[in-house]
């Protein structure tokens, strides 16, 4: 036996392997592009939470050897608020679906953008619902085959890093999953900011989606991204939206600084109350 | 474990039901609620708003129900004691929710101020035609507690108490108040601090390493940990075995889901709390909860001054359902006499439990107002023949 062991193991639930994702899905190397950036960002993993919604992206709640929560569909950032308010002093990782961020949990995604709650949010976005078979998602392209549009979707779709922009995200970055070294490198820089960060990574879904809509196996895909993704650090976010087959715009959109909810909750208490106020104590109630 | 001062305004107070929960709530050591505006709930967490930064918490209005009612689960896993405040509408939305606690078993409360429905109904009138929503409203088989106050000194004392069983039980208690009760004003005393037992999480001592989020020693009730302590524990609302690992086999569904049922089954007797008055020479009972009791007393005080052998039985618990106490009754007892503000739902309860020995008279209501008393005697009158 090799005495090799690879460098994200010790992040990883290796009890819980082997993973359900199939072969060729992009989840799995977001999922390392992130152990990496724990790496590379020395961050401190007793006070890292990770919350995930429900679907295949849902499902890394569960593969990360961290304080780690599968909430409900949808709904993993208010989860992640209640979280971060009660104790400040966790980091938290939103980590999920395109669907479950932009659709069933699109008020929430907006809403705490707005409020500019300390979240890194990383959505894998494989354009479709893949964890129930492959459903047309808010994010998927015009004219894709999808199980419930199998004539070709009709609905223009979400640009998300333009939708979490005008909501206020201070950091907005977007990746492919053959951007791995990229990625890593924006979610580390993402743990540097205070405030509502969300990198977006596009991702193969080559049971569903690649294969549907004939665009090839895993490799294709990353072959695609190589050849029509470009970086454009800075690039209006209204210009960065997705065609089936067109261009991707990657790289860092929005890198920003405004106070973040708690900050702006505590100057205003503050303000207000005077003297009366008092700092939330730890909420440990043991 | 005693309450913690600050939270715990002692002195004598004229409260309606809605502030009187937001107080019971702070002196239970509540520091964080979630919620979203529907009358008539609102007022409690209006008052929280104001009073928690002066005690040290946090109050967050979010953007809808289904919001509210998992960021205060977040925050309990932080290691909050939290709850969040609503009515019918708002309640129906937070169903996925109150299964997730369940599921999961997150200790906090869901006060509902009951109006009348269905749909947006009649939001400025009383109804209690939550009742069995709060009890079967998510999928899946899974229990929780339901209490009912009938006063604002029992909105505050109560909240306490459904913090306490949240703690004890590990389970979202429901909180079943209605619109009268939230909105009448009256004497309530808050005792000092030292006067009011609360009940500790249960958290872990276990070392690290040691730590199994669901294993249980026993006594049905795992110990928690929070985020943030070194666990790295896993949290799932599918099935899942003692390390909190999912598993999709029907053994590993069954014992999780009879252990979430049982360990509030079997301590039902000890969960139930009624107010009882003369049952020992009583023909007829009159089974009743929340603002409804209040009106039933007074037809009680009529039959009685008829001469008719009446007792009373004032639900505290709805859920799980006294059924022993209903059986005992049965025993001896003519009929129950059930009114609700509702077309029939507890009464189905009764019915149950009385198991054809006693027969049982529902006194229906629309919601909307309360019962007129002259309706209920008309059904003790009936029950008495
Ligand atoms: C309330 C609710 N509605 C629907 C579902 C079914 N469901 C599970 S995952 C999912 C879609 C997930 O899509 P996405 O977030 O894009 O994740 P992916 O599987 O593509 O990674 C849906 C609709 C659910 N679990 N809960
Ligand atoms: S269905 Fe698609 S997204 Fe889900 S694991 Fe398979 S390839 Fe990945
Ligand atoms: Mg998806």
């Amino acid at each position: 036996m090799s005495d090799f062991t690879n460098p994200v193991e010790p992040f990883l639930r290796t009890d819980r392997m082997p993973h359900i994702w199939c072969p060729g899905c992009g989840i799995g190397t977001t999922v390392n592009c992130f152990a990496r950036a724990l790496i590379e960002s020395k961050i401190d993993l007793e006070s890292l939470a990770l919350v995930s919604g429900i679907g295949c992206t849902g499902r890394v709640a569960g593969y990360v050897k961290l304080d780690s929560f599968h909430t409900t569909h949808g709904r993993a950032i208010p989860f992640a608020t209640g979280l971060k308010l009660a104790n400040p002093k966790l980091n938290v990782v939103v980590y999920s679906g395109d669907g479950d961020l932009s659709a069933i949990g699109g008020n929430h995604l907006i809403h705490a953008a707005r409020r500019n709650i300390d979240l890194k949010v990383i959505c894998v976005n494989n354009l479709i619902y893949a964890m129930t078979g492959g459903q047309t998602a808010p994010t998927t392209p015009s004219h894709a085959i999808t199980s419930t549009s199998p004539y070709g979707s009709c609905e223009p779709a979400f640009n998300l890093p333009h939708l979490v922009e005008a909501a206020g995200a201070v950091y907005v970055a977007r990746w492919t999953t053959f951007h791995v070294r990229q990625l890593a490198r924006s979610i580390a820089e993402a743990f540097n900011k205070k405030g509502f960060s969300f990198i977006e990574v596009i991702s193969p879904c080559p049971t569903l989606f690649q294969r549907r809509n004939k665009l090839g196996d895993g490799l294709d895909t990353m072959k695609y991204y190589k050849e029509k993704s470009k970086v454009k650090h800075g690039a209006p976010t209204s210009e960065v939206g997705m065609t089936m087959t067109g261009e991707i715009i990657v790289g860092k959109f929005v890198d920003r600084d405004r106070p973040d909810y708690q900050t702006m909750a505590r100057a205003q208490l503050a303000e207000s109350l005077g003297d009366r106020f008092v700092e939330q104590a730890e909420m440990v109630c043991s | 474990m005693k309450a913690d001062p600050r939270g715990v305004l002692t002195g004598v107070h004229f409260l309606d039901g809605d502030h009187a929960c937001c107080e019971g709530a702070l002196a239970a050591g509540a520091r964080f609620a979630a919620g979203y505006p529907i009358t008539p709930s609102t007022e409690v967490v209006e008052r929280f708003a104001a009073r928690v930064p002066t005690v040290g918490g946090t109050f967050i209005q979010m953007e809808d129900e289904l919001a509210a009612s998992i960021t205060l689960q977040g925050a309990v896993w932080g290691g909050a004691k939290a709850f969040t405040v609503t009515s019918g509408p708002g309640f129906s939305l937070m169903m996925e929710h109150i299964g997730y606690a369940a599921m999961t078993e997150t200790p906090c409360v869901f006060v509902d101020v009951q109006r009348g429905g269905p749909s947006t109904g009649l939001p400025t009138l009383p109804a209690q035609a939550d009742m069995m929503q709060a009890r079967w409203g998510s999928h899946g088989d899974y229990e929780i507690i339901a209490l009912c106050p009938n006063s604002p000194q029992e909105c505050f004392d109560l909240t306490i108490k459904a913090f306490n069983l949240a703690e004890e039980f590990r389970v979202p208690v429901m909180f079943m108040m209605d619109e009268v009760v939230g909105h009448m004003t009256e004497k309530v005393v808050i005792p000092p601090a030292d006067q009011i037992e609360v009940v500790p999480r249960r958290h872990t001592r276990k070392p690290l390493g040691e730590y199994l989020p669901y294993q249980t020693n026993g006594d049905m009730v795992p110990e928690i940990a929070h985020a943030g302590e070194g666990y790295k524990f896993h949290i799932t609302g599918l099935t899942h075995d003692e390390r909190g690992y999912p598993n999709m086999t029907p053994q590993v569904q069954d014992k999780l889901v009879r252990r979430l049922q049982n360990k509030i089954r079997n301590a039902a007797d000890r969960i139930a709390l009624y107010e009882e008055e003369n049952l020992q020479d009583a023909e007829v009972v009159v089974v009743s909860y929340g603002i409804t009791s209040r009106v039933a007393q007074r037809a009680i005080e009529m039959a009685r001054a008829k001469k008719l052998p009446v007792g009373k039985l004032r639900l505290i618990t709805a859920w799980p359902f006294p059924e022993t106490k209903i059986r005992e009754l049965s025993a001896y007892v003519k009929a129950f006499v059930v009114p609700e503000l509702n077309l029939g739902q507890m009464v189905h309860e009764v019915e149950r439990a009385a198991a054809g020995k006693a027969r049982t008279f529902a006194v229906p209501h629309a919601g909307g107002s309360v019962h007129h008393p002259e309706d209920i005697l008309k059904a003790i009158v009936e029950a008495s023949r």
